[in-house]
């Protein structure tokens, strides 16, 4: 007990100092870290609806969408800019604090779940996917178009100058100074995410271990059974889309304050299918596999940028060296699901209190 | 001791030019097993999925424990009280024995998102109750040691226990068990035809249909046949095998019972 405090300790102390150390070969490191931590939180939000409840989304990225595009619109200039009439209630601009919209992001997200949710409550698998599919271009679209006739999203152009966090008074758009020691912006971030990381995994962890993760469960493994057991599944599966949604219009949020410039081009296909891939690389429904997967597919092609260069150069620049990257990132994914198809870090075989089989019977 | 459990009343189902029930109707008393018998195509599944709301009947009235019952949702059935296991063995494979079981208490329990996400005193002592529960139920079928093994690991007799115990967890006014000595060896059926006899001795009520006629007429205080959707006898397991029509349809014509 002592000791697992102890090595608890020393995850926490090296996780919360990584950055310190890191910043020193740049802040693109600190910035990939980062990235990396909002990818899990991604990861751990789409893990709730694909992992627990076996509903397959792909379009997950649109509750991302959503998320990012509140932030946008609540903490940048582009409404007073546009419509007069909000200039004139806000006189010092429109920049709403992230009490209120990091809250009202989610649960515009959570609104948006349980919208996708109900009419898709009777697919299931394939079926469910497409669907689902369709909504997160169909949110994505949505962002691209609604510049016409009233500017709203700025259309392909996307959204520009959104405020920065401002927790408790530290702006975290400026490098904080203590003590003559300066910590970067990207620093700042990275805790942020961090602790909302490790809050999201207490949360998911405490829902897997409650009545209602054992429902989701259910639902996964044999939704007419499920049934027969007085499982009500719409609402079961509405909760689950709910949830999971909220995780991604708070990691939406915190990528717009992140970026400082959301645009529709970030909430492509691609990225529902990326976070897709690192729930399924990881290992599905079950925690350390997803965070182990999020971080990995999120920081491989950072990696592979210094591999990919070099192997340019051998072929005269030949190859292009993004292309490449997505080449081996496909490659390194076939290997990974051909060598362990229940991914990286499957949920173990038995429960906690399980005996050998040997000596069971 | 004539405390009925569940009533049913002039059941027809028709699906499209098939005839698949008509005028069906069973009285089952509490503590009892009542058998549910037929040769293949006979209608017993059909009347089951009405019993438990998957099939919507043409005709007929329903009542469970002196309340009116209607099976419209299937998820609204289990909460009323009857509990069913499946003839194709549905557990949820990659949970433990125990969560399955545990799942089977979920309509006797409340906690919902607010509990869990902040592990309020009432969602703990709930959930150690649910575990307790779910261990006691495992005990009772005799497969204790086997709590923390993935259900899909468990052998075919195991896993059919393991129904049960879960059809028990939702506290059930009748268990309706749809052939569960299906694909089962000799040993086996001993085991199960034990374990059903200790749930009636323990004052549960019990509605089985089953193929085998052996295992039917030793457990079964009451039965009813069925042939082509028609009720062509009902009564105890003596009664039955004296009727000329269930001789004729059931055991084939020319068959002679002593």
């Amino acid at each position: 007990m002592k000791n697992k405090f102890a090595v608890f300790l020393v995850c926490a102390v090296a996780l919360v100092a990584l950055p310190l150390f890191v910043q020193q070969f740049g802040q693109g490191w600190v910035r990939i870290l980062a990235t990396a931590l909002l990818y899990t939180l991604l990861a751990l939000g789409l893990n709730i609806i694909v992992g627990y409840a076996g509903l397959l989304d792909l379009g997950y990225v649109a509750f991302y969408a959503v998320g990012a595009y509140m932030y946008a619109l609540l903490a940048s200039p582009h409404l007073t800019e546009t419509f007069p009439w909000i200039a004139a209630m806000f006189p010092k601009g429109l920049h709403m604090p992230i009490w209120v919209v990091v809250p009202l992001g989610a649960g515009l997200a959570a609104l948006a779940g349980v919208l996708l949710g109900t009419p898709v409550l009777k697919l299931r698998g394939d079926y469910l996917a497409i669907v689902t599919l369709g909504f997160g271009e169909i949110i994505r679209v949505f962002m691209n178009n609604l510049e016409h006739p009233v500017n709203i999203t700025n259309g392909p152009r996307g959204l520009d100058r959104i405020d920065p966090f401002t927790i408790f008074g530290v702006n975290f758009g400026k490098p904080l100074v203590v003590g003559g020691f300066s910590i970067a912006s990207v620093t700042l971030y990275y805790w942020l995410f961090l602790a909302l990381v490790v809050g999201s995994v207490v949360l998911c962890h405490r829902l897997e271990l409650s009545r209602i993760g054992r429902a989701w469960m259910a639902i996964r493994e044999d939704e007419i059974a499920a049934k027969a057991m007085g499982i009500n599944t719409r609402n079961m599966k509405l909760l689950a889309f709910g949830m999971g949604a909220t995780f991604g219009g708070v990691s939406g949020s915190m990528f717009a304050a992140f970026q400082g410039f959301v645009s529709p081009e970030s909430f492509s296909l691609m990225e529902s299918i990326m976070i897709v891939a690192m729930v399924v690389l990881g290992g599905m429904g079950y925690l350390p596999g997803v965070i182990l997967g999020a971080l990995l597919l999120s920081a491989l092609p950072e990696v592979l940028r210094y591999v990919a260069g070099p192997l340019q150069h051998l072929t005269d620049g030949r190859l292009d060296a993004s292309i490449l990257r997505q080449l081996l990132i496909a490659l390194a994914m076939i290997v990974i699901m051909l060598l362990r198809p229940r991914g990286l870090m499957p949920p173990p075989e038995h429960g906690k209190a399980a005996p050998s089989p040997a000596t069971a019977k | 001791m004539s405390e009925v459990v569940l009533e049913v009343k002039g059941v027809s189902k028709r699906f499209g030019g098939l005839q698949a029930l008509s005028d069906v109707g069973i009285r089952i008393e509490r503590g009892q097993v009542y058998g549910l018998i037929g040769p293949n195509g006979a209608g017993k599944t059909t009347f089951f999925n009405v019993i438990t709301g998957l099939y919507t009947p043409d005709a007929g009235s329903f009542q469970l424990g002196g309340q009116p019952y209607k099976p419209t949702a299937v998820h609204e059935v289990a909460r009323q009280g009857i509990a069913r296991t499946f003839q194709n063995i549905r557990l949820f494979p990659e949970m433990t024995a125990l969560e399955n079981v545990m799942v089977g208490r979920h309509v006797r329990t409340h906690s919902g998102l607010v509990g869990a996400l902040f592990r309020t005193a009432k969602f703990k002592a709930e959930e150690a109750d649910i575990a307790a529960r779910a261990h006691e139920l495992l005990d009772y079928v005799g497969i204790r040691r086997l709590a923390e093994y993935k259900s899909r690991t468990l052998s075919y007799g195991d896993q059919r226990r393991l129904e049960i115990a879960r059809a028990l967890a939702t506290e059930p006014k009748l268990i309706a068990l749809d052939e569960p000595a299906a694909g089962m060896n000799a040993t086996e059926k001993v085991v199960l035809r034990e374990l059903i006899d200790r749930i009636r001795k323990d004052g549960r009520t019990i509605l089985l249909i089953e193929h085998d006629v052996k295992l039917v007429m030793g457990l079964c205080d009451r039965l009813t046949v069925l042939d082509y959707g028609r009720q062509i006898a009902e009564g105890t397991p003596g009664e039955v095998q004296r009727n000329e029509k269930v001789i004729e349809a059931y055991l084939g014509a020319g068959h002679k019972t002593h």
